[in-house]
């Protein structure tokens, strides 16, 4: 049994974090019936500024919703690194793009330096689905969902007509992300 | 309603949740001007009312949102408003109209931080004393709040159940951890929810009087259009709705507004104990600070200390007994909340000095932290 998994992405409003933490959240309540909360904080602008989504992943009842101690953190930004990667734990998780971080914060963490937003735009096309490919290199990294359960909650989310675009992404940051590990 | 699991299960976030239990409550009107952080409940709605029959309103600001559901209460239909800090000082005037003229409505606040314009995006729970007397004039009124997605929908169908009831403007408060926390919520059969609906008058047109003396202080306003006429004004009135300035009845009237919501604390007031028992140190919380407040009481017994809460699920009328109670067991009441004190200080009261109460407050846009929550029970103990 698992006690609490705690995930944050950040970066910047506009990213599409938060629709990525919703879809981590939903693969692991409804796909998974494990017990999952997903919230978020960002600033009054609508794009820019730092922007993070948090997800809080227990076999067990899940009463403060916020992330306490990250086992996991992903950052699209050098600000959101900067600013939120203080709460990750002695050998948490840590997701950068490789692009667009460049100072690396100092702590007992493993870091993953990968080139998010290029493999968007360059592999799959388009950079509106950079959280998508986040998301499959995070799933592949973490290893605490399932690639078909979070397969299943992007294909529930995304609009129609853009699955096999989202699919795709998916693929790519998985792939990524099993390069990177083997 | 949250121990039958045999619903489906949803994941959804408090402010949708809202809406959704809006939908199951019989609500068909929403009039509103979007407002972060409560824009999902609008925003939800106006997706969903269209496909039903309801009606949904941008209006030009929150006064005249406040004034719309108003009057489509007055035609029987169960109505909904929803804002945030600044809309809901806007709506005052309103609430108090509604509450004058005995017309049931819901108003959700998801509560940011102020004064002003203040915190839009962060959490706060600075309106609760607002919510009971932002309105001028005396007069009762029913505040209930939330602290999980499947509590926002319980807690809205209830509150359109007491409006309905009780012939008042209900207000619900979230705070905007509570409104944009997605989780699941496990939605029950239909027939399993309790519905209230508006008491409809017995007598004929002819002698029918909106505002009649009853034993149970609630008037029976016929919905407009159904061919019973009867005044409805702001003004002091008398039982057929027209103004008076006769003061034995105006005495009655504003006694009759007090003495509705009091008399019926029993049945409106709705608190949760979690291991209260043989508590030493006593909670109160509410709102998503009660979910920092359990993991506290938890991990304070697993280091052997008796920690226990109170949550009220009803913040006015204030759970009075209920705090008294607990006052009477344990040796210190700790009050944390994203206020400087607003409830703390109705806890002093409740408690009447039998013991200390100690303020835990936060009003920087942070959420209160377990560890905070912890640190200060050890620190008393």
């Amino acid at each position: 049994m698992m006690e609490r998994y705690e995930i944050r992405l950040s970066g910047s409003g506009g990213q599409g974090l938060i629709l990525a933490g919703k879809i981590l959240a939903e693969a692991a309540a409804i796909y998974e019936g494990r017990n999952a909360v997903q919230t978020q904080s960002y600033g009054p602008e609508a794009r820019g500024g730092a922007s993070k989504a948090e997800v809080v992943i227990s076999d067990g009842e899940i009463d403060y919703p916020k992330a306490l101690e990250l086992d996991l953190l992903l950052s699209l930004t050098q600000e959101s690194c900067r600013k939120y990667s203080g709460d990750l734990k002695k050998g948490g998780i840590l997701i950068i793009d490789s692009g667009l971080v460049k100072d690396l914060p100092k702590g007992e963490f493993k870091v993953y330096s990968l080139p998010i937003t290029e493999i968007a735009t360059e592999k799959v096309g388009k950079a509106v689905v950079t959280n998508i490919v986040a998301l499959g290199i995070l799933t592949r990294i973490a290893g605490v969902i399932s690639e078909e359960s979070v397969k299943k909650a992007i294909l529930a989310r995304v609009p129609k007509g853009t699955e096999e675009l989202n699919m795709k992404a998916f693929d790519e940051g998985f792939r990524a992300g099993n390069e990177l590990l083997s | 309603m949250s121990n039958d699991h045999s619903g489906r299960i949803r994941m959804m976030q408090g402010n949708e949740a809202c809406a959704e239990g809006a939908l199951v409550a019989g609500c068909r009107f929403f009039a509103g001007y979007p407002i972060t952080p409560s824009t999902e409940v609008a925003e939800h709605l106006s997706v969903k009312f269209p496909k039903i029959g309801g009606r949904f309103i941008q209006m030009e600001d929150e006064i005249a949102a406040m004034g719309a559901i108003i009057g489509a209460s007055l035609t029987g239909m169960k109505s909904l408003t929803a804002t945030s800090g600044p809309g809901f000082s806007l709506k005052q005037e309103n609430i108090g109209y509604a509450c004058m003229a005995e017309v049931p409505c819901v108003i959700i606040n998801v509560m940011r931080g102020g004064p002003s314009t203040g915190m839009p995006t962060l959490p706060a729970q600075m309106d609760v004393q607002q919510a009971r007397w932002g309105t001028h004039g005396d007069h009762g009124i029913i505040v209930l709040s939330a602290s999980s997605a499947q509590e926002s929908y319980e807690q809205t169908i209830r509150a359109f159940n007491l409006a309905e009831k009780y012939m008042t403007p209900v207000i619900l408060l979230l705070d905007e951890i509570v409104g944009h926390t997605t989780e699941k919520v496990i939605i029950p059969d239909e027939s399993k929810i309790e519905i209230v609906n508006r008491r409809k008058p017995a007598e004929k047109p002819k002698d029918y009087l909106p505002y009649r003396e009853t034993e149970d202080c609630i008037p029976t306003l016929a919905p407009f259009g159904t061919g019973y006429r009867y005044n409805v004004t702001g003004l002091c009135h008398n039982e057929t709705g027209f103004p008076t300035n006769d003061n034995k009845i105006i005495g009655k009237l504003v006694h009759r507004l007090v003495k509705k919501i009091v008399m019926h604390a029993d049945d409106i007031i709705e608190v949760k104990k979690t291991m209260l028992d043989d508590a030493e140190i006593g909670i109160f919380a509410y709102g998503s600070v009660s979910r920092s407040a359990r993991s506290a009481v938890l991990k304070c017994r697993e280091m052997g200390i008796k920690a226990g809460l109170l949550e009220p699920k009803v913040l006015w009328p204030f759970p009075k007994k209920e705090v008294l109670a607990m006052a009477r067991k344990v040796k210190a009441i700790i009050v944390p909340e994203l206020n400087m004190g607003q409830m703390a200080r109705e806890v002093e009261l409740a408690s009447r000095c039998a013991v200390p109460v100690h303020k835990l407050g936060r009003v920087d846009g942070n959420p209160i932290d377990p560890r905070e929550i912890v640190d200060m029970i050890k620190g008393v103990v």
